[in-house]
């Protein structure tokens, strides 16, 4: 395209084994410009990544480094570049102050004893290039994720990083904090720094890309700009049409509740109740901490409350019971499938097969024919994409992962669905794909209960939103007549002043 | 339909093999070099003499595989071995218990054992390093309690662990049934199998139902019932119930599990990989002895395997990983 690119990855490729997982891409960074990477799980983004860190390098093909063409062996060699990765998980000690992170590895030394005062100056002005105002004093685990990763960038930064990549940065952050995360990229965008950026989110990448690289199974498929229509970006990545984002298909709900919850309190819950019946996809929306995965986790017995019912067709549940729960017929799909939902080293059959092991089993002993038929059959309905069902889960892209996390509980023949961000970290394909599980689970009579905190899948994919904050149940909304300016206005809303006022 | 994508690999896959086995590979070539240096190795009683001496640290081993799958470790097995052997000499000797009893009483105590251990972490929060090491001494105080500090005769209640089944000594065929009972329940029975979910994400686990504390008292009783059988041979062979019996013997069952390929941070481990984790360990002291290196450096050998085949194995997991 250009000569004044920063850093090209010209014509790489990369396999593993005999897995081609690059095939002949090409991607430039500019200096100033975000470079967006899209693709599903499994396109190449992170083995790309990982090329420009140090940690593969291309088998073919070459890495220019300002017109230059450079090896990059190792993670030395990238940092050396002047090239920073942001990592989803941070490289963060929680327990150290932001300026000793900031200065890790190269602590400034007066007389060989550690200069504070110099430490400290570094880092404050490394916040000062993103206009962070934070005491350096601080110790980094005090700080909320959307700080945390400032925090990172501005020890990059420090670093005099000059090609910043972020992986995934938003995934775990507020509207508001995303908001925040955006006008710092534009500051770095404005100091000429030149950033690759990776997003599940196509809005974001309108907001805040340059051009975006398509990437489908390894291939490069196009460079457009990144104000290309969000349909074009799908069908780019995805390789077809999707006919629609949010295929629900609303069923008529049965009278009695399946599932009703009443005055539940607790630490961080205040006295909710909500009902829900056959059929109805009922989605919590709120802020971060405003109780979502709190409710969804004592409902499922996974936590203990202190006051207030559960019910599952009119029978109470044991409150901190898991067991009791699954027997009750309630799916609990939990907030993080790598750290809660899957058992990472065991295989798709045994992940699956978790919630019945017992039930199934004939004297103490694991009916292994039939877990694993039922796993296989679940598997293939699901479409979960594996090369055998006795592979270890770990190997799956998140999107597979997931729908293995649905399949345990379609195999427990659950009917209530505890789904709390259902679709974080999986790609547009399997993202519909889970969308048509939801309906499955409603067409067969049963209900879901959905924490998001993405606002198009709520108004997407519910009948009903129930908007949390503080702990609180701020109000309810029929999804016809939900926005996200209404969504937003309850979820800020304060409940226990306005309480305090008389104003409810 | 998916099945199509990697099917599996029709042959054999030497590379897969030694990738899955590297311990067992290890073995084979140890035997191999031991048969080039010296005649003695590849004798009839030599390798009766290994199945013995593997005999006693195998069967404890078995019990810890259970405990370090479910990510615990149990470093009170010696301890327990000790007093289960105590416990159930004392009760036909000095309490006057007729002689079938005396492998029930020390089965019981080594269950008890393990229960303590099991609970302690699992209902008092207690890191299972910490509640294990705490009953590894408090339960070899109680041994010397009970014997006075001195050993007691197990007269003709245990005896027959450490004789021979016609020209097959007991400890063998113990060390083989307890082998096959320990893979049976570790990967046939819903205990077992939960408590590799256990191990492997105890969130996971408990979110989908499966008894948690439950499971990590079962295995920590599991494990206290191996090494209870293991201290009752070990006095079998012996005759009497030693006071200072199966001392440090915690540290070479931890070694032969994780030599035979178990993750010390749970989910991974085989009751057959334990068998050759064991087996490793004594074929290298068997040898050195063999071959009369002094029993100061046998200590520094054995250390280094230890490291080295678990280098190896770090090594082998990242590379399946990238």
């Amino acid at each position: 395209m250009s000569n004044d690119a920063l850093l090209v990855l010209d014509k790489v490729c990369k396999s593993f084994g005999p897995v081609q997982v690059i095939d002949d891409v090409t991607v430039e960074v500019h200096a100033g410009k975000v470079s967006v990477l899209l693709g599903e799980n499994g396109a190449g983004k992170s083995t790309l990544i990982k090329m420009i860190a140090g940690v593969h390098e291309p088998d073919a093909g070459q890495i220019l480094f300002k017109g230059q063409p450079v090896r990059i062996r190792d993670t030395k060699t990238s940092e050396a570049l002047g090239i920073a990765t942001i990592h989803q998980e941070l490289n963060l000690v929680p327990s150290m102050s932001i300026a000793e992170n900031i200065t890790l590895g190269r602590v400034p030394r007066k007389f060989g004893v550690i200069n504070r005062r110099e430490m400290r100056k570094i880092a404050r002005e490394a916040l000062a290039k993103l206009e962070l105002d934070l005491d350096v004093n601080t110790p980094v685990g005090d700080l909320g994720l959307a700080q945390q990763q400032l925090v990172e960038i501005a020890k990059a930064l420090s670093l005099d990083a000059r090609v910043l990549i972020l992986d995934e940065p938003t995934a775990a952050l507020t509207t508001t904090e995303i908001e925040h995360l955006f006008s710092v990229i534009n500051q770095l965008k404005a100091q000429g720094v030149g950033m690759v950026f990776i997003s599940h989110h196509l809005d974001e990448i309108a907001a805040i890309g340059d051009f975006v690289n398509v990437l489908r199974d390894g291939k490069f498929i196009a460079t457009v700009p990144a104000d290309t229509e969000e349909n074009e970006l799908v069908r780019l990545m995805v390789g077809r049409d999707i006919d629609a984002q949010f295929p629900r298909v609303a069923t008529e709900p049965g009278q009695n509740p399946l599932l009703s919850v009443q005055n539940l309190s607790d630490g961080r819950l205040d006295d909710i109740s909500l009902e829900v019946r056959p059929g109805e996809v009922v989605a919590l929306a709120g802020l971060m901490g405003a109780g979502r995965t709190e409710l969804i986790r004592a409902i499922a017995g996974a936590d203990k409350y202190t006051s207030g019912t559960v019910k599952v067709n009119g029978k109470k549940l044991a409150s901190f019971d898991v067991a009791a729960a699954t027997r009750a017929g309630i799916g609990h799909v939990p907030e993080d499938r790598k750290t809660q939902g899957l058992v990472l080293d065991a295989s798709v059959a045994e992940n699956i097969g978790y919630a019945t092991m017992a039930a199934t089993a004939k004297n103490g002993l694991v009916d292994r024919k039939g877990q694993k038929a039922r796993a296989q059959k679940v598997a293939e309905r699901l479409r979960i994409r594996m090369g055998n069902i006795d592979q270890p889960i770990r190997s799956l892209s998140g999107g597979n992962q997931q729908k293995a996390v649905f399949g345990r509980w379609f195999t427990a023949g659950a009917k209530v669905l505890l789904l709390d961000e259902p679709t974080r970290g999986v790609d547009v394909g399997a993202k519909v794909e889970i969308y048509e599980l939801i309906n499955e689970i409603t067409a067969s009579g049963g209900c879901v209960l959905m924490a998001s905190s993405e606002l198009p899948e709520v108004l997407g994919m519910s009948d009903r939103v129930v908007v949390m904050s503080q702990g609180r149940i701020a109000g309810e909304l029929a999804t016809p007549e939900a926005t996200q300016d209404a969504i937003m206005a309850l979820a800020i809303s304060n409940v226990h002043r306005e309480e305090e006022m008389g104003i409810k | 339909m998916s099945s199509v994508a990697t099917a599996p690999k029709k042959g054999f896959d030497f590379k897969a093999f030694l990738a899955n086995n590297g311990a067992l590979v290890g073995l084979v070539i140890l035997c191999l070099a031991l048969f080039i240096a010296t005649p003695r190795f590849l004798t009839g009683p030599n390798l009766l003499n290994i199945g013995i001496q593997v005999s006693t640290i195998a069967v404890m081993a078995f019990g810890m595989t259970f405990v370090i799958v479910a990510a615990g470790i149990d470093l009170s097995v010696g301890s327990v071995a000790a007093l289960s052997a105590m416990g159930s000499s004392y009760a036909v000797t000095t309490a006057g218990l007729p002689d079938a009893l005396a492998i029930p009483v020390g089965l019981a105590i080594g269950a008890l054992s393990g229960w303590v251990t099991g609970a302690m972490s699992a209902y008092g929060k207690l890191p299972t390093f910490i509640a294990s090491l705490a009953m590894l001494t408090v339960v070899r105080g109680l041994t010397l309690v009970i014997s006075d500090g001195r050993p007691i005769s197990t007269g003709s209640s245990v005896s027959w662990l450490g004789d021979d089944l016609g020209p097959i000594p007991m400890p063998i065929i113990i060390l083989m049934l307890s082998g096959l009972l320990a893979a049976f329940v570790l990967n046939r029975t819903v205990m077992g199998k939960n408590a590799f979910a256990v191990g492997g994400n105890t969130e996971a686990a408990r979110l989908s139902g499966i008894p948690v504390k439950r499971v990590l008292v079962t295995v920590f009783v599991i494990s206290g019932l191996f090494a209870a059988l293991s201290g009752m041979i070990l006095a079998g062979r012996l005759d009497s119930a030693q006071p200072t019996l199966a001392s440090g013997y915690e540290l070479d069952a931890i070694a032969a599990v994780v030599i035979g390929g178990a993750s010390l941070s749970g989910g991974v481990g085989r009751i057959s990989g334990t068998l050759i984790g064991a087996l490793v360990l004594a074929v290298i002291r068997n040898g050195l002895n063999l071959l009369s290196v002094s029993a100061f450096w046998q200590q520094v050998v054995i250390g280094a395997v230890i490291a080295i085949a678990v280098g190896f194995d770090v090594l082998r997991r990242k590379n399946v990983k990238h």
